[in-house]
């Protein structure tokens, strides 16, 4: 069943309604039920679009942690055409919020890494809700260190509420890890392209996505904090998380602006997750157009590239 | 440059020429409670000499006792373009931060400065947690980057004294940018091997910790600070864990491995003198210059 969003509620109705006509009558076809079902499926598929035209930060940071988006293993799974999973840190245990692995990019090889949600009760407890511990980030500095002893790309996939703030966590130096984890974003001397699929929280985000290249899809959010959070320090009033999403400017549009992310994928109407299909092969075509970039400059170039585009961070306003 | 002849002696005066009123001749102790004599609580490095307390210290009092004769020269960092975002919650931030300016006297929240510690040429950043909670924006960045590049230029070590409540949110996605941005600047150090060492001070959280304030070659902290990723309350609401006791302190980060060393206050200019002379390669440390950190202030003034 359709998962809908706070301001969808109408459009749940209408297409609720259509659904019903046409399934009471599959067997007798009933022309005037069908009919109807037409009509509420135009009327549906219009509201979408006006819904999906004047889509405020607030509606944005809903469909980017829409349950039924397509979280990193769907694009894994439907864009490579090989993929070997890497597990574990060597250290302590293997953190299932951060998956990754040896793939193939219709030939290219590469190594993949991203945050991992899961799609039902059972999966998201598995990946903690794509909320990595230490163990995540230094599994995921171990993968970038492999990619770089082999010259594969790294592409990453981001989709995180944030890094785990939990005891274990903290003892075993949650700071540490992301810092050292940006750090070898930093110096790995191949390609890094990161690609902000749902939620770009904060950290946890940052510690994968310090790029050469930052795309973002249409509807995904970036943020230091998530607009609840915000509210709450902020506003010392976690409902005023719509004034928050607004203030952040964590959309895609605006951050493009800024000069922090370089490239917007745009979504199916009504969002990724209304038609995967759709926006599965968009994500592939501009991966493989950011790696083209880098094929003829050397590692060096490849790595100045990346901090120097940090660097220069800042000096864009909106 | 010639920075020797930019020290900042009148800083000193101003300090000293204070009113000493009756209302501020006693500071009471916020951990034990013991009266103490303002005076004695400045010789002392604002730590109480009852409990032991640290107290918060101003960046000029800490450059001050840090520095030998107090001598130093402050490194000009470059502005940054003023609340790109126009940022406003409950107030617009353009305000909030003009008016953190007029109070606290200074750009930001990270002061850079050059000088001697035990006769070696030290780079120094000290983060002041009474501007907007210490909080790391794109100018706490830009600090940095200065103080690399003076690092850099004169070969010297780059010393970071840490103090934040975390990211600057009112620069939201700019603030976070910060993360990557200063550990390019930090891994600049480690290409022309010069020692970056931190001094992790009471608090020191968020994305702070979780970028530069956690790479140091050497990380000092002293007693008792606060240092973590998220902080008690979040893990509390958040996971509904119990905290032990101590959790996220500064020895309780020792114990696990966190950090190289606890040391109180005025001890970490001795520490630092003789941990830069063989990070430096420099022949041994006279004794006659390792001082008490006290005593700067009084041979500075004379
Ligand atoms: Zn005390």
């Amino acid at each position: 069943m359709q998962h809908y969003l706070e301001f969808e509620k109408e459009l749940a109705t209408l297409e609720g309604k259509a659904t019903e006509l046409r399934s009471g009558n599959s067997s007798s076809g009933n022309p005037a039920d069908n009919r109807e079902a037409e009509k509420l499926e135009k009327k549906a598929s219009n509201l979408l679009k006006e819904l999906y035209n004047e889509l405020t930060p607030w509606h944005k940071c809903q469909i980017a942690r829409h349950p039924e988006r397509p979280h990193a293993s769907t694009y894994i799974e439907r864009l490579m055409s090989e993929f070997i999973p890497l597990s574990g840190d060597r250290k302590f245990s293997e953190d299932k919020a951060i998956i990754g692995g040896l793939a193939r990019l219709n030939d290219l090889p590469l190594v993949v890494i991203g945050h991992e949600k899961g799609n039902d009760t059972k999966s998201r407890i598995e990946h903690n809700f794509g909320m990595a511990r230490p163990e995540g980030y230094r599994k995921a500095t171990r993968l970038m260190e492999i990619a770089d002893r082999f010259s594969l790309p790294v592409i990453t996939l981001i989709d995180t509420p944030g890094a785990y703030p939990g005891k274990g966590a903290e003892e075993r130096g949650q700071a540490e890890a992301i810092a050292s984890s940006i750090e070898k974003c930093l110096q790995i001397k191949v390609p890094l392209i990161s690609v902000i699929i749902g939620e770009g929280g904060s950290g946890g985000a940052v510690a994968l996505a310090s790029s050469n290249k930052v795309i973002m899809l249409e509807h995904s959010i970036y943020s230091v904090i998530s607009p609840e959070g915000c509210a709450s320090i902020l506003w010392k009033n976690s409902d005023k998380m719509r004034e928050a999403a607004e203030a952040l400017r964590l959309t895609a549009k605006d951050l493009s602006k800024l000069g922090v992310i370089d490239e917007i994928i745009s979504e199916p109407i009504g969002g990724a997750h209304r038609n995967i299909d759709e926006i599965i092969p968009r994500v592939g075509i501009a991966i493989e157009r950011s790696l083209k970039k880098y094929h003829k400059q050397s590692p060096e170039a490849i790595l100045e590239d990346r901090r120097n585009k940090f660097l220069n961070i800042g000096k864009l306003r909106l | 440059m010639n920075w020797i002849s930019n020290y900042v002696r009148p800083k000193i005066n101003a300090i000293f020429s204070k009113k000493d009123t009756p209302e501020n001749l006693w500071t009471k102790c916020p951990s034990c409670g013991m009266m103490l004599f303002h005076r004695e609580v400045k010789d002392s490095l604002y730590v109480c000499n009852g409990c032991g307390h640290h107290m918060q210290i101003s960046s000029t009092e800490r450059l001050l006792s840090l520095f030998d004769g107090g001598i130093y020269s402050p490194i000009e960092t470059e502005d940054v373009l003023e609340d790109p975002l126009q940022f406003k919650d409950t107030k617009k931030y353009a305000e909030r931060i003009r008016e953190t300016r007029k109070i606290t006297g200074e750009k930001d929240a990270m002061v850079i400065s050059m000088g001697d510690i035990g006769k070696l040429k030290v780079t120094v950043a000290v983060q002041n947690f009474n501007f907007m909670g210490g909080s790391m924006g794109m100018a706490v960045g830009n600090s940095i980057i200065a103080g690399v590049n003076n690092s850099l230029k004169h070969k010297t070590p780059f010393v970071l004294f840490s103090a934040a409540g975390g990211a600057r949110m009112q620069e939201s996605i700019l603030s976070l940018m910060q993360m990557p941005r200063s550990i390019v600047a930090i891994q600049s150090l480690r290409e022309e091997k010069l020692p970056y060492v931190v001094v992790l001070t009471n608090p020191t959280t968020g994305g702070v910790t979780a970028s530069y304030a956690m790479l140091g070659d050497v990380t000092l902290a002293e007693p008792n600070a606060l240092i973590c990723f998220a902080g008690p309350r979040v893990i509390e609401q958040t996971i509904r864990e119990k905290l032990p006791e101590g959790f996220q302190k500064s020895e309780y980060l020792l114990e696990h491995g966190m950090i190289d060393q606890v040391i109180p206050r005025d001890k970490i200019k001795n520490e630092l003198i003789i941990l830069l002379h063989i990070l430096m390669k420099k022949p041994r440390a006279i004794r006659g210059n390792i001082k008490k950190a006290g005593e700067e202030k009084s041979s500075a003034l004379k």
